[in-house]
Protein backbone atom coordinates (compact mmCIF):
# COMPACT_ATOMS: atom_id res chain seq x y z
CA UNK A 1 0.00 0.00 0.00
CA UNK A 2 2.80 2.40 0.98
CA UNK A 3 4.59 1.74 -2.26
CA UNK A 4 1.43 2.54 -4.26
CA UNK A 5 1.05 5.85 -2.44
CA UNK A 6 4.66 6.69 -3.07
CA UNK A 7 4.22 5.94 -6.76
CA UNK A 8 1.12 8.16 -6.88
CA UNK A 9 2.95 10.99 -5.15
CA UNK A 10 5.77 10.70 -7.67
CA UNK A 11 3.29 10.71 -10.55
CA UNK A 12 1.94 14.05 -9.33
CA UNK A 13 5.24 15.54 -8.27
CA UNK A 14 7.23 14.90 -11.46
CA UNK A 15 5.04 17.07 -13.76
CA UNK A 16 4.97 19.77 -11.10
CA UNK A 17 8.75 19.63 -10.97
CA UNK A 18 8.95 20.02 -14.74
CA UNK A 19 6.66 23.06 -14.59
CA UNK A 20 8.77 24.48 -11.78
CA UNK A 21 11.95 24.00 -13.79
CA UNK A 22 10.25 25.54 -16.82
CA UNK A 23 9.29 28.61 -14.80
CA UNK A 24 12.80 28.84 -13.36
CA UNK A 25 14.36 28.56 -16.81
CA UNK A 26 12.05 31.30 -18.11
CA UNK A 27 12.92 33.48 -15.16
CA UNK A 28 16.63 32.99 -15.67
CA UNK A 29 16.30 33.74 -19.37
CA UNK A 30 17.26 30.26 -20.67
CA UNK A 31 14.08 30.12 -22.78
CA UNK A 32 13.09 32.54 -25.51
CA UNK A 33 9.81 33.92 -24.23
CA UNK A 34 8.70 34.86 -27.76
CA UNK A 35 8.28 31.16 -28.55
CA UNK A 36 7.74 29.53 -25.20
CA UNK A 37 6.12 31.74 -22.60
CA UNK A 38 6.52 31.03 -18.90
CA UNK A 39 3.97 28.89 -17.06
CA UNK A 40 2.90 31.89 -15.01
CA UNK A 41 2.15 34.03 -18.06
CA UNK A 42 0.22 31.11 -19.62
CA UNK A 43 -1.82 30.82 -16.44
CA UNK A 44 -2.50 34.55 -16.58
CA UNK A 45 -3.63 34.27 -20.20
CA UNK A 46 -5.90 31.37 -19.26
CA UNK A 47 -7.34 33.43 -16.44
CA UNK A 48 -8.05 36.37 -18.76
CA UNK A 49 -9.62 34.11 -21.41
CA UNK A 50 -11.80 32.52 -18.75
CA UNK A 51 -12.95 35.85 -17.35
CA UNK A 52 -13.81 37.23 -20.78
CA UNK A 53 -15.82 34.05 -21.46
CA UNK A 54 -13.84 33.29 -24.62
CA UNK A 55 -12.39 30.08 -23.27
CA UNK A 56 -15.80 28.67 -22.41
CA UNK A 57 -17.14 29.75 -25.75
CA UNK A 58 -14.40 27.94 -27.68
CA UNK A 59 -14.38 24.91 -25.44
CA UNK A 60 -18.15 24.61 -25.74
CA UNK A 61 -18.00 24.78 -29.52
CA UNK A 62 -15.33 22.08 -29.76
CA UNK A 63 -17.03 19.87 -27.20
CA UNK A 64 -20.40 20.17 -28.93
CA UNK A 65 -18.96 19.19 -32.32
CA UNK A 66 -17.00 16.37 -30.77
CA UNK A 67 -19.93 14.84 -28.89
CA UNK A 68 -22.50 15.23 -31.67
CA UNK A 69 -20.10 13.96 -34.33
CA UNK A 70 -18.98 11.09 -32.14
CA UNK A 71 -22.51 9.91 -31.43
CA UNK A 72 -23.58 10.35 -35.07
CA UNK A 73 -20.64 8.19 -36.13
CA UNK A 74 -20.65 5.61 -33.36
CA UNK A 75 -24.34 4.69 -33.28
CA UNK A 76 -24.72 3.81 -36.97
CA UNK A 77 -21.20 2.38 -36.87
CA UNK A 78 -22.15 -0.14 -34.21
CA UNK A 79 -25.42 -0.95 -35.97
CA UNK A 80 -23.81 -1.48 -39.37
CA UNK A 81 -20.95 -3.43 -37.80
CA UNK A 82 -23.41 -5.72 -36.04
CA UNK A 83 -25.34 -6.46 -39.22
CA UNK A 84 -22.11 -7.00 -41.16
CA UNK A 85 -20.82 -9.33 -38.48
CA UNK A 86 -24.02 -11.36 -38.27
CA UNK A 87 -24.90 -11.60 -41.95
CA UNK A 88 -22.35 -12.90 -44.40
CA UNK A 89 -24.23 -11.47 -47.41
CA UNK A 90 -24.28 -7.97 -46.01
CA UNK A 91 -20.64 -8.41 -45.09
CA UNK A 92 -19.73 -9.54 -48.60
CA UNK A 93 -21.56 -6.56 -50.04
CA UNK A 94 -20.19 -3.87 -47.71
CA UNK A 95 -16.67 -5.14 -47.00
CA UNK A 96 -15.07 -3.72 -50.17
CA UNK A 97 -16.84 -0.41 -49.62
CA UNK A 98 -15.60 -0.11 -46.06
CA UNK A 99 -12.13 -1.26 -47.05
CA UNK A 100 -11.99 1.43 -49.74
CA UNK A 101 -13.37 4.30 -47.65
CA UNK A 102 -11.69 3.54 -44.33
CA UNK A 103 -8.12 4.47 -45.33
CA UNK A 104 -9.07 7.90 -46.72
CA UNK A 105 -7.72 10.44 -44.23
CA UNK A 106 -11.00 12.05 -43.27
CA UNK A 107 -9.51 15.52 -43.12
CA UNK A 108 -8.89 15.16 -46.86
CA UNK A 109 -12.61 15.15 -47.56
CA UNK A 110 -13.29 18.19 -45.38
CA UNK A 111 -13.65 20.50 -48.42
CA UNK A 112 -16.13 18.05 -49.93
CA UNK A 113 -18.07 17.93 -46.67
CA UNK A 114 -18.06 21.74 -46.59
CA UNK A 115 -19.67 21.78 -50.03
CA UNK A 116 -22.38 19.48 -48.75
CA UNK A 117 -22.84 20.68 -45.17
CA UNK A 118 -21.74 24.29 -45.43
CA UNK A 119 -19.16 26.27 -43.50
CA UNK A 120 -20.87 25.97 -40.12
CA UNK A 121 -20.85 23.21 -37.53
CA UNK A 122 -22.31 20.73 -40.02
CA UNK A 123 -19.09 19.99 -41.87
CA UNK A 124 -17.07 19.65 -38.66
CA UNK A 125 -19.60 17.33 -37.11
CA UNK A 126 -19.65 15.35 -40.35
CA UNK A 127 -15.88 14.96 -40.52
CA UNK A 128 -15.79 13.69 -36.93
CA UNK A 129 -18.70 11.34 -37.62
CA UNK A 130 -16.97 9.96 -40.71
CA UNK A 131 -13.80 9.29 -38.74
CA UNK A 132 -15.69 7.48 -36.01
CA UNK A 133 -18.04 5.60 -38.34
CA UNK A 134 -15.49 3.43 -40.13
CA UNK A 135 -13.40 2.67 -37.07
CA UNK A 136 -16.52 1.59 -35.23
CA UNK A 137 -17.80 -0.52 -38.13
CA UNK A 138 -14.50 -2.34 -38.49
CA UNK A 139 -14.10 -3.06 -34.78
CA UNK A 140 -17.71 -4.12 -34.25
CA UNK A 141 -17.70 -6.42 -37.27
CA UNK A 142 -14.47 -8.03 -36.13
CA UNK A 143 -15.93 -8.45 -32.64
CA UNK A 144 -18.98 -10.31 -33.93
CA UNK A 145 -16.92 -12.56 -36.18
CA UNK A 146 -14.51 -13.36 -33.35
CA UNK A 147 -17.32 -14.46 -31.03
CA UNK A 148 -16.68 -18.07 -30.07
CA UNK A 149 -18.91 -20.50 -31.96
CA UNK A 150 -19.54 -22.34 -28.73
CA UNK A 151 -21.53 -19.37 -27.34
CA UNK A 152 -24.02 -19.76 -30.18
CA UNK A 153 -24.13 -23.52 -29.59
CA UNK A 154 -24.89 -23.03 -25.90
CA UNK A 155 -27.55 -20.45 -26.72
CA UNK A 156 -29.19 -22.71 -29.30
CA UNK A 157 -28.97 -25.68 -26.99
CA UNK A 158 -30.99 -23.84 -24.36
CA UNK A 159 -33.52 -22.63 -26.90
CA UNK A 160 -32.52 -18.97 -26.75
CA UNK A 161 -34.96 -16.71 -28.62
CA UNK A 162 -33.44 -14.22 -31.04
CA UNK A 163 -33.80 -11.07 -28.97
CA UNK A 164 -32.21 -12.74 -25.96
CA UNK A 165 -29.43 -14.11 -28.12
CA UNK A 166 -28.66 -10.56 -29.12
CA UNK A 167 -28.97 -8.93 -25.71
CA UNK A 168 -27.43 -11.65 -23.54
CA UNK A 169 -24.84 -13.18 -25.85
CA UNK A 170 -23.89 -11.14 -28.91
CA UNK A 171 -23.96 -7.62 -27.49
CA UNK A 172 -21.98 -8.31 -24.29
CA UNK A 173 -19.59 -10.48 -26.29
CA UNK A 174 -18.86 -7.67 -28.74
CA UNK A 175 -18.80 -4.82 -26.20
CA UNK A 176 -15.04 -5.02 -25.53
CA UNK A 177 -14.38 -4.67 -29.25
CA UNK A 178 -16.83 -1.80 -29.59
CA UNK A 179 -15.03 0.07 -26.85
CA UNK A 180 -11.66 -0.63 -28.38
CA UNK A 181 -13.01 1.04 -31.51
CA UNK A 182 -14.44 3.97 -29.57
CA UNK A 183 -11.17 4.62 -27.76
CA UNK A 184 -9.23 4.83 -31.02
CA UNK A 185 -12.05 6.92 -32.51
CA UNK A 186 -11.81 9.44 -29.69
CA UNK A 187 -8.14 10.13 -30.38
CA UNK A 188 -8.68 10.38 -34.13
CA UNK A 189 -11.74 12.62 -33.63
CA UNK A 190 -9.77 15.19 -31.66
CA UNK A 191 -7.04 15.34 -34.30
CA UNK A 192 -9.49 15.70 -37.16
CA UNK A 193 -11.67 18.23 -35.35
CA UNK A 194 -8.80 20.52 -34.38
CA UNK A 195 -7.54 20.32 -37.95
CA UNK A 196 -10.96 21.28 -39.28
CA UNK A 197 -11.22 24.14 -36.81
CA UNK A 198 -7.83 25.46 -37.94
CA UNK A 199 -9.00 26.05 -41.48
CA UNK A 200 -12.71 26.69 -41.38
CA UNK A 201 -14.04 28.03 -38.18
CA UNK A 202 -14.89 31.11 -36.19
CA UNK A 203 -14.93 29.26 -32.89
CA UNK A 204 -13.46 26.24 -31.15
CA UNK A 205 -10.14 25.41 -29.54
CA UNK A 206 -8.60 24.79 -32.94
CA UNK A 207 -9.64 28.29 -33.98
CA UNK A 208 -8.21 29.74 -30.75
CA UNK A 209 -4.85 28.08 -31.38
CA UNK A 210 -4.76 29.14 -35.02
CA UNK A 211 -5.71 32.81 -34.50
CA UNK A 212 -3.27 33.03 -31.60
CA UNK A 213 -0.55 31.96 -34.02
CA UNK A 214 -1.73 34.42 -36.64
CA UNK A 215 -1.75 37.29 -34.13
CA UNK A 216 1.34 35.98 -32.35
CA UNK A 217 -0.33 35.78 -28.94
CA UNK A 218 1.71 32.74 -27.98
CA UNK A 219 0.30 32.54 -24.44
CA UNK A 220 -3.21 31.98 -25.79
CA UNK A 221 -1.87 29.37 -28.18
CA UNK A 222 -0.47 27.43 -25.23
CA UNK A 223 -3.76 27.79 -23.37
CA UNK A 224 -5.49 26.22 -26.38
CA UNK A 225 -2.98 23.36 -26.55
CA UNK A 226 -3.38 22.66 -22.85
CA UNK A 227 -7.18 22.81 -23.00
CA UNK A 228 -7.37 20.39 -25.91
CA UNK A 229 -4.98 18.05 -24.11
CA UNK A 230 -7.16 18.13 -21.02
CA UNK A 231 -10.20 17.51 -23.22
CA UNK A 232 -8.48 14.45 -24.65
CA UNK A 233 -7.57 13.13 -21.23
CA UNK A 234 -11.05 13.74 -19.83
CA UNK A 235 -12.83 12.10 -22.79
CA UNK A 236 -10.54 9.07 -22.59
CA UNK A 237 -11.19 8.85 -18.88
CA UNK A 238 -14.94 9.10 -19.53
CA UNK A 239 -14.80 6.23 -22.03
CA UNK A 240 -12.71 4.23 -19.60
CA UNK A 241 -15.30 4.73 -16.85
CA UNK A 242 -18.13 3.67 -19.19
CA UNK A 243 -16.12 0.59 -19.98
CA UNK A 244 -15.54 -0.18 -16.33
CA UNK A 245 -19.27 -0.03 -15.65
CA UNK A 246 -20.47 -1.79 -18.82
CA UNK A 247 -17.78 -4.49 -18.97
CA UNK A 248 -17.28 -5.44 -15.31
CA UNK A 249 -16.05 -8.94 -16.18
CA UNK A 250 -12.93 -7.47 -17.80
CA UNK A 251 -11.80 -5.63 -14.67
CA UNK A 252 -9.13 -8.08 -13.69
CA UNK B 1 -33.26 -55.67 -23.49
CA UNK B 2 -35.14 -54.96 -20.30
CA UNK B 3 -38.61 -53.73 -19.66
CA UNK B 4 -37.41 -50.15 -19.57
CA UNK B 5 -38.57 -48.26 -22.66
CA UNK B 6 -36.02 -46.58 -24.90
CA UNK B 7 -35.40 -42.95 -24.04
CA UNK B 8 -33.16 -42.16 -26.98
CA UNK B 9 -33.32 -44.10 -30.21
CA UNK B 10 -30.59 -43.32 -32.69
CA UNK B 11 -31.37 -44.95 -36.00
CA UNK B 12 -28.76 -45.57 -38.70
CA UNK B 13 -27.30 -42.11 -38.34
CA UNK B 14 -24.98 -40.87 -41.07
CA UNK B 15 -23.18 -37.59 -41.50
CA UNK B 16 -21.07 -36.37 -44.38
CA UNK B 17 -19.14 -33.13 -44.24
CA UNK B 18 -17.73 -31.05 -47.05
CA UNK B 19 -18.47 -29.94 -50.58
CA UNK B 20 -19.11 -32.19 -53.57
CA UNK B 21 -15.51 -33.02 -54.40
CA UNK B 22 -13.94 -33.30 -50.94
CA UNK B 23 -16.31 -35.22 -48.76
CA UNK B 24 -15.60 -36.73 -45.38
CA UNK B 25 -17.89 -39.38 -44.03
CA UNK B 26 -17.84 -38.62 -40.33
CA UNK B 27 -20.52 -41.04 -39.28
CA UNK B 28 -21.96 -44.16 -40.83
CA UNK B 29 -24.83 -46.40 -39.86
CA UNK B 30 -24.72 -45.47 -36.20
CA UNK B 31 -27.60 -47.06 -34.29
CA UNK B 32 -28.00 -46.99 -30.54
CA UNK B 33 -30.83 -47.21 -28.04
CA UNK B 34 -30.51 -45.68 -24.61
CA UNK B 35 -32.89 -46.66 -21.81
CA UNK B 36 -34.58 -44.21 -19.50
CA UNK B 37 -32.16 -43.27 -16.71
CA UNK B 38 -29.23 -44.98 -18.34
CA UNK B 39 -25.70 -43.55 -18.43
CA UNK B 40 -24.07 -44.39 -21.75
CA UNK B 41 -20.50 -43.46 -22.59
CA UNK B 42 -19.12 -43.27 -26.11
CA UNK B 43 -15.37 -43.70 -26.57
CA UNK B 44 -13.40 -43.53 -29.75
CA UNK B 45 -10.22 -42.20 -31.28
CA UNK B 46 -9.90 -38.45 -31.79
CA UNK B 47 -11.98 -37.17 -34.69
CA UNK B 48 -14.02 -40.35 -35.00
CA UNK B 49 -17.31 -38.53 -35.14
CA UNK B 50 -18.38 -39.09 -31.54
CA UNK B 51 -18.96 -35.41 -30.98
CA UNK B 52 -20.98 -35.36 -34.20
CA UNK B 53 -23.32 -37.98 -32.74
CA UNK B 54 -23.87 -35.80 -29.71
CA UNK B 55 -24.38 -32.63 -31.71
CA UNK B 56 -26.96 -34.34 -33.87
CA UNK B 57 -28.82 -35.64 -30.81
CA UNK B 58 -28.63 -32.11 -29.39
CA UNK B 59 -30.12 -30.71 -32.57
CA UNK B 60 -27.06 -28.57 -33.24
CA UNK B 61 -26.36 -30.45 -36.43
CA UNK B 62 -28.59 -32.17 -38.97
CA UNK B 63 -27.85 -35.75 -39.98
CA UNK B 64 -27.18 -36.63 -43.61
CA UNK B 65 -29.16 -39.81 -43.12
CA UNK B 66 -31.00 -41.61 -40.38
CA UNK B 67 -32.61 -39.95 -37.42
CA UNK B 68 -32.90 -39.53 -33.67
CA UNK B 69 -36.01 -39.91 -31.56
CA UNK B 70 -36.00 -38.74 -27.97
CA UNK B 71 -39.07 -39.76 -26.00
CA UNK B 72 -40.40 -36.85 -23.96
CA UNK B 73 -40.68 -37.22 -20.21
CA UNK B 74 -44.16 -38.03 -19.08
CA UNK B 75 -45.06 -35.50 -16.43
CA UNK B 76 -47.71 -36.95 -14.08
CA UNK B 77 -49.56 -33.67 -13.79
CA UNK B 78 -48.89 -30.33 -15.32
CA UNK B 79 -46.73 -28.20 -13.10
CA UNK B 80 -48.92 -25.47 -11.66
CA UNK B 81 -48.29 -21.81 -12.41
CA UNK B 82 -45.86 -22.48 -15.13
CA UNK B 83 -45.92 -22.29 -18.86
CA UNK B 84 -42.32 -23.39 -19.12
CA UNK B 85 -41.65 -26.36 -21.25
CA UNK B 86 -38.94 -28.78 -20.29
CA UNK B 87 -35.93 -28.42 -22.56
CA UNK B 88 -35.42 -31.36 -24.86
CA UNK B 89 -31.79 -31.70 -23.83
CA UNK B 90 -29.00 -29.83 -22.15
CA UNK B 91 -25.42 -30.14 -23.19
CA UNK B 92 -22.28 -29.81 -21.09
CA UNK B 93 -19.59 -28.54 -23.43
CA UNK B 94 -15.86 -29.29 -23.45
CA UNK B 95 -14.64 -26.00 -22.07
CA UNK B 96 -15.09 -22.28 -22.58
CA UNK B 97 -18.80 -23.04 -22.63
CA UNK B 98 -19.53 -20.45 -19.97
CA UNK B 99 -20.27 -16.86 -20.93
CA UNK B 100 -17.40 -14.68 -19.62
CA UNK B 101 -19.77 -11.71 -19.17
CA UNK B 102 -22.16 -13.51 -16.86
CA UNK B 103 -21.59 -14.15 -13.18
CA UNK B 104 -21.53 -17.72 -11.90
CA UNK B 105 -25.17 -17.61 -10.85
CA UNK B 106 -26.31 -16.10 -14.16
CA UNK B 107 -24.35 -18.70 -16.09
CA UNK B 108 -25.85 -21.51 -14.03
CA UNK B 109 -29.33 -20.04 -14.43
CA UNK B 110 -28.98 -19.41 -18.17
CA UNK B 111 -31.22 -22.31 -19.15
CA UNK B 112 -33.93 -21.14 -16.76
CA UNK B 113 -33.60 -17.57 -18.01
CA UNK B 114 -34.12 -18.77 -21.57
CA UNK B 115 -37.20 -20.65 -20.41
CA UNK B 116 -38.55 -17.28 -19.31
CA UNK B 117 -38.28 -17.76 -15.56
CA UNK B 118 -38.09 -14.58 -13.49
CA UNK B 119 -34.75 -13.62 -11.99
CA UNK B 120 -35.79 -14.01 -8.37
CA UNK B 121 -37.31 -17.40 -9.02
CA UNK B 122 -34.38 -18.76 -10.97
CA UNK B 123 -31.84 -17.55 -8.43
CA UNK B 124 -33.86 -19.33 -5.77
CA UNK B 125 -33.71 -22.50 -7.79
CA UNK B 126 -30.03 -22.29 -8.67
CA UNK B 127 -28.65 -21.26 -5.26
CA UNK B 128 -29.13 -24.64 -3.50
CA UNK B 129 -27.52 -26.38 -6.44
CA UNK B 130 -24.49 -24.08 -6.30
CA UNK B 131 -24.27 -24.78 -2.56
CA UNK B 132 -24.32 -28.49 -3.25
CA UNK B 133 -21.39 -28.35 -5.65
CA UNK B 134 -19.39 -26.07 -3.36
CA UNK B 135 -19.86 -22.83 -5.26
CA UNK B 136 -22.14 -21.21 -2.71
CA UNK B 137 -19.69 -18.39 -2.05
CA UNK B 138 -19.06 -17.62 -5.70
CA UNK B 139 -22.39 -16.36 -7.03
CA UNK B 140 -21.03 -13.02 -8.19
CA UNK B 141 -17.71 -14.28 -9.51
CA UNK B 142 -17.00 -14.29 -13.22
CA UNK B 143 -15.80 -17.47 -14.95
CA UNK B 144 -12.25 -16.21 -15.47
CA UNK B 145 -11.92 -15.78 -11.73
CA UNK B 146 -12.53 -19.52 -11.27
CA UNK B 147 -10.34 -22.58 -11.73
CA UNK B 148 -11.04 -24.98 -14.58
CA UNK B 149 -12.68 -27.45 -12.23
CA UNK B 150 -14.98 -24.82 -10.78
CA UNK B 151 -15.96 -23.69 -14.26
CA UNK B 152 -16.93 -27.18 -15.29
CA UNK B 153 -19.00 -27.49 -12.12
CA UNK B 154 -20.89 -24.37 -13.19
CA UNK B 155 -21.44 -26.00 -16.59
CA UNK B 156 -22.82 -29.10 -14.89
CA UNK B 157 -25.06 -26.92 -12.73
CA UNK B 158 -26.37 -25.09 -15.79
CA UNK B 159 -27.31 -28.35 -17.47
CA UNK B 160 -28.87 -30.07 -14.43
CA UNK B 161 -30.76 -27.00 -13.20
CA UNK B 162 -32.48 -26.60 -16.57
CA UNK B 163 -34.05 -29.98 -15.81
CA UNK B 164 -33.74 -31.28 -19.37
CA UNK B 165 -35.28 -34.38 -20.81
CA UNK B 166 -31.82 -35.84 -21.44
CA UNK B 167 -28.26 -34.76 -20.64
CA UNK B 168 -25.51 -34.66 -23.24
CA UNK B 169 -21.87 -34.30 -22.24
CA UNK B 170 -19.06 -33.64 -24.67
CA UNK B 171 -15.78 -34.51 -22.94
CA UNK B 172 -16.62 -32.13 -20.10
CA UNK B 173 -13.55 -33.03 -18.03
CA UNK B 174 -10.99 -33.30 -20.83
CA UNK B 175 -9.15 -30.13 -19.86
CA UNK B 176 -8.90 -30.89 -16.14
CA UNK B 177 -5.87 -32.28 -14.37
CA UNK B 178 -5.95 -35.90 -13.23
CA UNK B 179 -6.93 -35.24 -9.60
CA UNK B 180 -9.64 -32.75 -10.42
CA UNK B 181 -10.98 -35.12 -13.03
CA UNK B 182 -11.49 -37.86 -10.42
CA UNK B 183 -13.26 -35.47 -8.08
CA UNK B 184 -15.49 -34.16 -10.85
CA UNK B 185 -16.39 -37.67 -11.98
CA UNK B 186 -17.43 -38.52 -8.43
CA UNK B 187 -19.45 -35.32 -8.17
CA UNK B 188 -21.13 -35.97 -11.48
CA UNK B 189 -22.13 -39.46 -10.35
CA UNK B 190 -23.46 -38.11 -7.08
CA UNK B 191 -25.59 -35.45 -8.81
CA UNK B 192 -26.71 -37.84 -11.51
CA UNK B 193 -27.69 -40.60 -9.12
CA UNK B 194 -30.00 -38.13 -7.42
CA UNK B 195 -31.54 -36.98 -10.70
CA UNK B 196 -32.01 -40.26 -12.60
CA UNK B 197 -31.47 -38.45 -15.88
CA UNK B 198 -30.60 -40.23 -19.08
CA UNK B 199 -27.03 -39.34 -20.03
CA UNK B 200 -25.03 -39.61 -23.21
CA UNK B 201 -21.37 -38.97 -22.35
CA UNK B 202 -18.58 -38.55 -24.89
CA UNK B 203 -14.99 -39.16 -23.85
CA UNK B 204 -11.71 -40.42 -25.23
CA UNK B 205 -10.66 -41.76 -21.83
CA UNK B 206 -11.50 -45.45 -21.39
CA UNK B 207 -11.19 -45.33 -17.60
CA UNK B 208 -13.62 -42.44 -17.43
CA UNK B 209 -16.13 -44.28 -19.61
CA UNK B 210 -15.97 -47.40 -17.43
CA UNK B 211 -16.12 -45.47 -14.18
CA UNK B 212 -19.21 -43.54 -15.20
CA UNK B 213 -21.20 -45.59 -17.67
CA UNK B 214 -23.71 -48.41 -17.58
CA UNK B 215 -22.56 -49.24 -21.07
CA UNK B 216 -19.54 -48.19 -23.10
CA UNK B 217 -19.95 -47.73 -26.83
CA UNK B 218 -16.66 -48.19 -28.66
CA UNK B 219 -16.42 -46.39 -31.98
CA UNK B 220 -14.20 -47.01 -34.99
CA UNK B 221 -11.94 -44.54 -36.73
CA UNK B 222 -13.45 -42.54 -39.61
CA UNK B 223 -16.03 -43.16 -40.85
CA UNK B 224 -17.36 -43.46 -37.32
CA UNK B 225 -19.31 -46.63 -36.70
CA UNK B 226 -20.05 -48.68 -33.60
CA UNK B 227 -17.40 -51.32 -33.09
CA UNK B 228 -18.72 -52.83 -29.91
CA UNK B 229 -21.02 -52.09 -27.00
CA UNK B 230 -19.58 -53.17 -23.65
CA UNK B 231 -21.84 -53.47 -20.59
CA UNK B 232 -20.33 -52.25 -17.30
CA UNK B 233 -21.82 -54.13 -14.36
CA UNK B 234 -20.31 -52.37 -11.38
CA UNK B 235 -22.98 -51.69 -8.78
CA UNK B 236 -24.18 -48.19 -8.01
CA UNK B 237 -23.69 -45.93 -6.20
CA UNK B 238 -20.11 -46.02 -7.35
CA UNK B 239 -16.99 -44.41 -6.03
CA UNK B 240 -14.70 -43.63 -8.92
CA UNK B 241 -11.55 -43.92 -6.83
CA UNK B 242 -12.46 -47.26 -5.24
CA UNK B 243 -13.66 -48.60 -8.55
CA UNK B 244 -10.27 -48.01 -10.07
CA UNK B 245 -8.70 -50.30 -7.43
CA UNK B 246 -10.99 -53.17 -8.49
CA UNK B 247 -9.10 -55.76 -10.59
CA UNK B 248 -12.13 -56.14 -12.85
CA UNK B 249 -11.80 -52.45 -13.68
CA UNK B 250 -8.31 -53.02 -15.05
CA UNK B 251 -9.40 -56.08 -16.99
CA UNK B 252 -12.27 -54.19 -18.57
CA UNK B 253 -10.01 -51.28 -19.37
CA UNK B 254 -7.57 -53.62 -21.08
CA UNK B 255 -10.21 -55.36 -23.16
CA UNK B 256 -11.69 -52.04 -24.35
CA UNK B 257 -8.21 -50.79 -25.10
CA UNK B 258 -7.62 -53.87 -27.28
CA UNK B 259 -10.75 -52.99 -29.27
CA UNK B 260 -9.74 -49.36 -29.55
CA UNK B 261 -6.07 -49.78 -30.28
CA UNK B 262 -6.44 -50.72 -33.93
CA UNK B 263 -8.84 -47.82 -34.42
CA UNK B 264 -6.51 -45.32 -32.82
CA UNK B 265 -3.71 -46.54 -35.06
CA UNK B 266 -5.99 -46.20 -38.06
CA UNK B 267 -7.00 -42.69 -36.98
CA UNK B 268 -3.34 -41.68 -36.86
CA UNK B 269 -3.11 -42.35 -40.60
CA UNK B 270 -6.06 -40.11 -41.38
CA UNK B 271 -5.90 -36.42 -42.18
CA UNK B 272 -7.66 -34.13 -39.77
CA UNK B 273 -11.35 -33.97 -40.57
Amino acid sequence: MRRVNQERALAILSPLAVIGLWQLASYLGFIDLRYVPSPVSIAEAAWDLTLSGQLWHHMGATLRRLVVGFVLGAVPGVAIGMVMGLNRWVRAALDPLVAALYPIPKIAILPLLMLVFGLGDGSKVAVVAMSVLFLTIINTTAGVIQLERIYFDVARNFGTPWHKLFLRVILPGVLPNIFAGLRISMGVSLVVLIGAEFVTSRSGIGYLIWTSWETLVVENMFVGIIVITVLGVVSTFFLHECERILIPWRND
Amino acid sequence: MTGQPDKIRIDRLGKTFGEDDVQTVALQDFSLSVREGEFVCIVGPSGCGKTTVLRIVAGLETPSSGGVVVRPTVVPEARPNTTRRQPQNAMVFQEHGLFPWMSVIDNAAFGLEMQGMRRHERYQKVAPFLDMIGLGGFHEHYPQQLSGGMRQRVSLARAFVADPNILLMDEPFASLDAQNKLIMQDELLRIWEGSQKTVLFITHAIDEAIALGDRVVVMTALPGRIKEIVPVDFPRPRSVVELRADPRFGALQLSIWRMLEAEVRAARQQPKA
